[in-house]
């Protein structure tokens, strides 16, 4: 669509700004103050220039907290992108049916992320929970608390069933738009079901997929509320991720300084990343012409 | 029906795909329902029940877990202050976000796309970053512990959310319609309330949904910006596991009551609930 130049539309975003200027540039400000200074309590504070940031990036703890975050998000990523598509292709398409399906498969979505911990710490016990206990009735040593694999295991089967979801809601949609009039030409040319997926749905599908890819990583990547209430971040820190860690800082230890610090560099690890989904994201719009 | 009818001409398994797909739905949608039932299952029985035997289905069927939350003040205020701030926070996003969606929409203007950009951050940040600075803002402006202070904080990724799918929404309406309006003497805010909005009727609900489902599940922030008088159920039912240790009856009761407002607005959306969750792109 052909937008008009209309440079007062500024006092139509005026309320949004005011809002989030309120609620993230004030408080992103004070992070930023923190993690250019030291305080020995009494609200004394001292300048520290860079230190905190110097001493993070040397620190063997963020590293070890990062590449955790990394490999999840990659692992997630890695199960429920494929998974979703796959579940999107075999969703009935319209009646009864589709509405159950899609019912069905939102509520994990509308679970507060604390009672899905709690569902997934009572499911995987070995003495109360089905998983854990049919695992063990299995001969299958299982222990979410003590044994670092089954920890990794559950937080990442949790994530996959919570957030599966969405990527099929989202490839789901994409589907929808696909016109019959696409089928039939495939059907014309004698399309084999792979090269039906390849060359029309896939490509059809990229736009919303792109979304489903930036949505699941950004919230992956900053997850905490439902791997802290199963594991606690632990065995040990096997799973203590970014957020895990830093809430640790910052309202455990009250470690001000290195916590805004890591806010900081957190924050911009995730925006770098962001930028670039974002950026290609834009530019498909473009090309298809929404 | 399409994609059937491509793969019964081009192989002659048409049939057994059909199956096939009801095959794989019913095992995914089972994988997502089995831990549901097991929490459903647990709030059906007592703890001794729970403790002793392992049962598929409750023996004793009992509904004093349910009894012991809805006659115990500290527990039911817990789903009336999450639902009063999840209320509030819908109610301040959509209002805020339905100007500045039509404006993203409609104009370009200075700076417009690093706006639009640098909104979409806020939903990027995570709430771990935010939980302390938020403390201490409401803190220092006496919102502590109120509802309208976690409405607030949740507008942090609440608001840039609805002005993503709302703007998607809009760009669906052509532009004629506007400049028709004007043309018949619509001023901007009569042309908006009477004739935009119910055109994105379904954009609005949708952007509302979302509003309400990640500020009813988001738990981090909420918790450090209450103590007692807006004390959200998730953190009421934290607490309350740490407490008493192992009341797990009355603790999957409180799970199963936080799915009940979620799976009722998903009912009323459902229809556009695929769009929805493609933030109006399709």
């Amino acid at each position: 669509m052909e937008k008009t130049v209309n440079h007062k539309a500024w006092f139509l975003v005026l309320p949004v700004l005011i809002l989030v200027a309120f609620s993230a540039v004030i408080p992103l400000m004070t992070v930023v103050n923190y993690s250019v200074q030291d305080t020995f309590g009494n609200n004394q504070f001292f300048w520290a220039g860079l230190e905190w940031f110097e001493e993070l990036l040397a620190s063997e703890r963020l590293h070890n907290a990062l590449g955790r975050q990394i490999m999840f998000s990659a692992i997630i990523l890695a199960i429920e992108v494929p998974l979703g598509i796959f579940v999107a292709l075999n969703m009935p398409k319209k009646g009864f049916w589709a509405s159950l399906c899609l019912v069905l498969m939102a509520l994990p979505l509308l679970i507060p992320w604390n009672v899905v911990g709690t569902i997934w710490q009572i499911f995987g016990r070995v003495d109360i929970g089905l998983l854990g206990y049919t695992l063990d009735k299995l001969g299958i040593s299982y222990n979410y608390t003590q044994d670092a694999f089954a920890a990794w295991a559950t937080v990442v089967v949790m994530d996959v069933w919570h957030w599966t979801s969405l990527v099929a809601l989202l490839a789901y949609a994409g589907l929808q738009s696909i016109p019959d009039a696409y089928y039939q030409a495939a059907k014309i040319d004698q399309a084999s079901r792979w090269k039906v997926f390849r060359y029309i749905e896939l490509p059809k599908m990229a736009g919303v997929l792109l979304i489903a890819i930036l949505l699941r990583f950004m919230d992956s990547f900053m997850i905490y509320t439902e791997p802290f209430v199963v594991t606690g971040g632990g065995p040990g820190n096997a799973t203590t991720f970014l957020s895990i860690d830093l809430v640790k800082m910052a309202l455990g230890q009250f470690d001000l300084g290195p916590a805004a610090a890591f806010s900081l560099m957190y924050f911009l690890v995730i925006l770098l990343i962001s930028w670039v989904f974002y950026t290609v994201m834009t530019n498909l719009d473009k090309r298809d012409g929404v | 029906m399409a994609d059937v009818s491509v793969n019964n001409s081009a192989r002659s398994f048409a049939l057994p795909k059909v199956k096939g797909s009801a095959i794989v739905m019913g095992l995914y949608l089972l994988f997502l329902l089995l831990p549901i039932y097991w929490l459903v299952n647990m709030s059906l029985k007592t703890n001794e029940e729970i403790l002793s035997t392992f049962s598929l289905w409750p023996q004793n069927l009992t509904f004093a877990n349910y009894a012991t939350i809805l006659t115990d003040p500290s527990w039911y205020m817990g789903y009336v202050n999450s639902l009063i701030y999840v209320v509030l926070n819908t109610v301040i996003s959509i209002a805020v976000a339905l100007p500045a969606a039509y404006a993203f929409s409609r104009y370009t203007f200075l700076g417009d796309k690093h706006l639009f950009f640098w909104l979409l951050t806020n939903r990027m940040a995570p709430p771990a970053v935010f939980a302390l600075p938020f403390f201490q803002l409401y803190s220092s402006v006496g919102l502590f512990d109120t509802h309208i202070a976690v409405a607030l904080a949740h507008c942090l990724f609440n608001v840039p959310l609805a002005v993503w799918i709302l703007e998607g929404f809009m760009r669906g309406v052509p532009k004629e319609i506007d400049e028709t309006a004007y043309i018949d003497g619509y001023g901007f805010g009569r042309f908006f309330v009477k004739i935009f909005m119910p055109l994105i009727a379904s954009g609005i609900g949708v952007a509302a949904f979302f509003c309400f489902m990640f500020s009813w599940v988001e738990l981090l922030l909420s918790r450090t910006l209450t103590s007692v008088n807006a004390k959200p159920i998730a953190a009421t039912m934290t607490r309350t596991v740490s407490a008493s240790g192992l009341d797990w009856g009355v603790l999957a009761a409180a799970g199963v009551l936080t799915i009940v407002p979620g799976a009722l607005v998903i009912y009323f959306v459902r229809n556009y609930i695929a769009k929805g969750f493609a933030l109006g792109r399709v």
